[in-house]
């Protein structure tokens, strides 16, 4: 018997992508890794072991800055949680509402802002919110709500949750979409016979639509995870490096840009920028290891 | 249909809060490009009105073509995504039907190991891909954003394609090969026309995130030369902070190409979405 000739064609279609993938993703993720266990003296790369964390964490002057910004995230994180994820779950269920006319133009329209970039967006409810240009003023004072206005992007305590909900604006679609197919696989007899046991309208959505959207419910919060804890470009193009008023808005994307690239007097340094970004790398895995091995394999899925 | 779900008062409801929401989503595009079109005086007195003969004026525009780059911006955003939008297809495809046709040791592990990518965001690595492409002489050139985002689009590509690539018919693929057709002959004559559609889908699902990226053109391409138009219109609404006019033509002038790829393409996003190739 003779060995069956080597397949060469599997590795000429597999050669290509893997060493892209290999070359300009995997191995910088763990170069980076590596370099945060290395600091720079004279010139000279030199082996430390964890100071760089150790000087994150508990340094005054880093550690300081490092809580800030991963508190600041995670407020980030949870504005996301409550306010875009069930609005986009409302969206959707009106959306996927049977007969409703229209809805195909609801969905591009409200997908819109999904699209344009951070720097649009960003500089779009800048002035909007300018208290110089004095559009959202006016609009307030219009239903005499004019003394709830302030300068909100200004303002250290009002400054992250502003920028929160135009982010929340921003990627309203994306959870909507997604819930939005969700819902369009639940077969039209559960719904029937629901009906027959008289459940019908919200209590339909609440005791049937939603345990069959749960699983598609735990992915959008998986990936709202992942993108908010490697945000950066909404924060950097409204406020910029500086996370203005007085680091308020400061997340660990920006955090990382600014250590490692360096910004005004202050020096880049890639050793302490590579500790924070193994930092968000350990947040990331943590996330997502809570979501694979917790949430989803728990999730009763129901066969539809 | 019966009409237990369906109730007059309910749908105008449901209309009423759709309507408030598509008005909340389109308000700012809508006064970003209204104001583009005023006169300075206009854009601060009346900002919420159309512009009429009185109001109307280009000046903003005829500011951002003299003092920007817009269309070299635009040209150097146009050739990133295009480049890289068909190497993540080409690329992606081809190990994707690896993995799908092919039985061999490690296929399972090569999958798990593509598949990492999906999760682990590739700005993570930033640190030592700088010192990869100053080191390589990369830097400032287009190549450095067209192969990160080759490496960044690959993983779900390669998931996406490889789920379709098992959908086609493997009588098929066995009828080319008793034609005596080679396996590359195979995987571009049969097998990539099939799946034109789900790489349709890949190519949207990156096209959006890749014109718009703020990150890597910041860090890894900053030179004048290789700025893309999202980089080149954050530096120059940067300078111009107290000039409206020219903020605000900028603004729309970085909206519109999106815009008119979301109208050309926003049925196959949408289609792409909801068909669940991402779930």
């Amino acid at each position: 018997m003779t060995r069956p000739r080597f397949r060469w064609h599997i590795v000429v279609f597999l050669a290509p992508a893997v060493l892209v993938y290999s070359a300009v993703m995997i191995f910088p993720l763990f170069n980076t890794l590596r370099l945060a266990l290395y600091t720079e003296i004279d010139q000279n790369r030199v082996f430390v072991g964890l100071q760089n964390f150790q000087t994150l964490f508990f340094d005054p002057i880093w550690s300081e800055q490092f809580w800030n910004a991963l508190g600041n995230n995670f407020w980030f994180f949870l504005i996301h949680m409550l306010v875009q994820n069930p609005i986009g779950i409302a969206l959707a269920a009106l959306l996927s509402h049977p007969r409703l006319r229209f809805a195909a133009l609801y969905r591009s329209a409200i997908f819109i802002p999904t699209i344009l970039s951070f720097v649009i967006v960003g500089f779009a409810w800048k002035l909007i919110l300018s208290p110089i240009w004095g559009i959202a003023p006016s609009m307030l004072d219009a239903v005499g709500l004019k003394f709830l206005f302030a300068p909100w992007l200004g303002k250290e305590e009002y400054a992250l949750t502003t920028l929160a909900l135009i982010s929340v604006w921003q990627f309203v679609g994306i959870p909507m979409m997604l819930i939005y197919a969700a819902l369009l696989t639940i077969p039209e007899e559960i719904l029937e016979a629901g009906e027959i046991d008289g459940i019908t309208g919200t209590s339909a959505f609440w005791k049937i639509k939603l345990p069959l959207i749960l699983p598609s419910i735990g992915i959008i919060s998986i990936l709202t995870f992942v993108g908010n804890f490697n945000a950066f470009d909404l924060i950097y193009a409204a406020q910029g490096a500086l996370a203005g008023p007085d680091f308020s808005t400061d997340i660990l994307g920006t955090f990382m840009y600014r250590t490692f690239f360096g910004f005004q007097l202050q020096l880049g340094d890639p050793h302490m920028g590579s500790a924070i970004a193994g930092a968000m790398f350990a947040i990331i895995l943590l996330g997502v290891c809570i979501y694979l091995f917790g949430i989803q394999t728990r999730m009763r899925r129901y066969q539809l | 249909m019966n009409k237990a779900r369906q109730n007059p008062f309910n749908t105008a409801a449901m209309h009423g809060a759709l309507i408030l929401y598509t008005l909340i989503a389109l308000f700012p595009v809508f006064v970003i490009l209204i104001n583009s079109f005023k006169t300075r005086r206009a854009i601060f007195r009346e900002p919420l009105a159309f512009p009429n003969t009185d109001s109307f004026s280009l000046i903003g525009y005829e500011t951002v073509m003299n003092q920007g780059d817009f269309f070299l911006y635009f040209q150097n955003s146009m050739i990133v995504t295009v480049a890289s939008l068909f190497f993540i297809l080409l690329f992606g495809a081809m190990a994707a039907y690896a993995l799908s046709e092919y039985q061999f040791k490690g296929n399972l592990l090569m999958g798990l190991y593509l598949a990492l990518g999906i999760m682990i965001p590739i700005r993570i690595g930033t640190v030592a891909i700088l010192e990869m492409m100053v080191a390589t002489g990369l830097v400032n050139t287009l190549w450095a954003l067209i192969l990160v985002y080759t490496a960044q689009g690959l993983p779900l590509a390669v998931f996406i394609l490889s789920e379709f690539m098992r959908q086609v018919s493997d009588d098929l693929k066995n009828a080319g090969r008793i034609d005596g057709l080679s396996e590359y002959t195979i995987f571009f004559r049969l097998v990539l026309p099939l799946v034109r559609p789900a790489m349709a889908t890949v190519a949207v699902f990156n096209m959006i995130p890749i014109w718009n990226d703020l990150w890597f053109p910041l860090i890894l391409a900053p030179a004048e030369e290789t700025k893309t138009l999202t980089l080149g219109s954050q530096v120059f609404i940067g300078q111009f902070v107290t000039d409206w006019n020219a903020v605000l033509s900028a603004l729309s002038m970085a909206i519109l190409p999106v815009l008119i790829l979301y109208v050309i393409f926003s049925r196959q996003l949408i289609r792409g979405i909801t068909s669940g190739a991402v779930k």
